[in-house]
């Protein structure tokens, strides 16, 4: 959200201090510096975007999930008898198109995908000690390559006469 | 405890929540979900025994209230998208979740037959 307050242009090198505004605020010049200074040396991307990544991740898949998953509902669980004509002839009936084997894997991908970042921020909330929060993520890292595994292998070796 | 020092939230904390609690569940359905799939690779008397449990009463209500978790979570998640990246988001928030609660209770209105019919013509036949 934008602060709508300030229309001040700083340089980057002055922005931690007010000195040279020109705002008549004698403050100013005593502004803290911020915890880490920025000098010559330090990287200007520290580490990776990642979060940056994840949290744009979240909302691209979540917007083409919207459309997969609402689709899958309507046609596995309401429309023509609903849950009632699922069965392993319904199945093969199905993934003998490569438009609903895409769309299943596509599925099953940004799902998990999805999921398991979102569970990855509520592990980050709510564990507070360090190796809780290690053991949470590495069993949640294994059930999702795990999960995404089988299910693609399922979807691509699907044999109807098994 | 002094009266008036609880903080209760309102909408946006609400649906934080909301939106928490129905990402949490729809994931271990999904996780879930993926393993009874899996069972087509076994047998078909296998898969189609697994589905059976997906056709028995009570878990056809699960059903629909996993309907109603994943209507919830996606039409939020919209709202979100739109407080992220539409200028007037922020300013709507409040607005769009009062749309999102209108539009799930009549998109669950409109899903209650249709997931339910299984179970509703076993026990009233038709």
């Amino acid at each position: 959200m934008s602060t709508e307050t300030n229309d001040l242009v700083v340089t980057s090198v002055h922005a931690h201090t007010g000195k040279g505004l020109g705002t008549g605020n004698p403050a100013d010049a005593f502004v803290v510096e911020p915890a880490r200074t920025r000098t010559r040396k330090t990287p200007r991307r520290t580490r990776t975007n990642f979060e940056m990544l994840a949290w744009l991740f979240m909302r691209l898949s979540g917007v083409v999930l919207v459309v997969l998953v609402l689709g899958h509902l309507l046609i596995n669980l309401m429309l023509d008898g609903g849950v009632s004509r699922v069965s392993f002839a319904f199945v093969a009936g199905r993934w003998a198109s490569p438009f609903w084997q895409v769309w299943d894997l596509l599925m099953l991908w940004l799902a998990m995908l999805h999921g398991s970042n979102g569970m990855r921020t509520v592990i980050n909330d709510y564990a507070e000690k360090d190796a809780t929060r290690l053991w949470l993520k590495g069993l949640l890292g294994v059930a999702t390559v795990f999960t995404v595994v089988l299910g693609t292998l399922v979807i691509f070796t699907f044999d109807p006469n098994i | 405890m002094p009266a008036g020092t609880l903080y209760r939230g309102r909408e946006g904390m609400w649906s934080w929540v909301a939106h928490r609690v129905t990402g949490v569940l729809i994931f271990f359905f999904l996780f879930a979900h993926v393993l009874d799939t899996a069972l087509v690779r076994v047998s078909p008397e296998a898969y189609d025994s697994v589905i059976a449990t997906y056709k028995f009463w009570l878990v056809n209500l699960m059903e629909y209230g996993l309907v109603a978790a994943i209507l919830f979570h996606a039409l939020n998640g919209l709202r979100v998208v739109a407080v992220d990246f539409w200028a007037k988001g922020p300013r709507y928030q409040k607005q769009m979740l009062w749309t999102v609660v209108g539009v799930w209770v009549v998109l669950m209105a409109g899903a209650f037959y249709p997931v339910l019919q299984h179970t509703l013509r076993t026990w009233f036949g038709g």
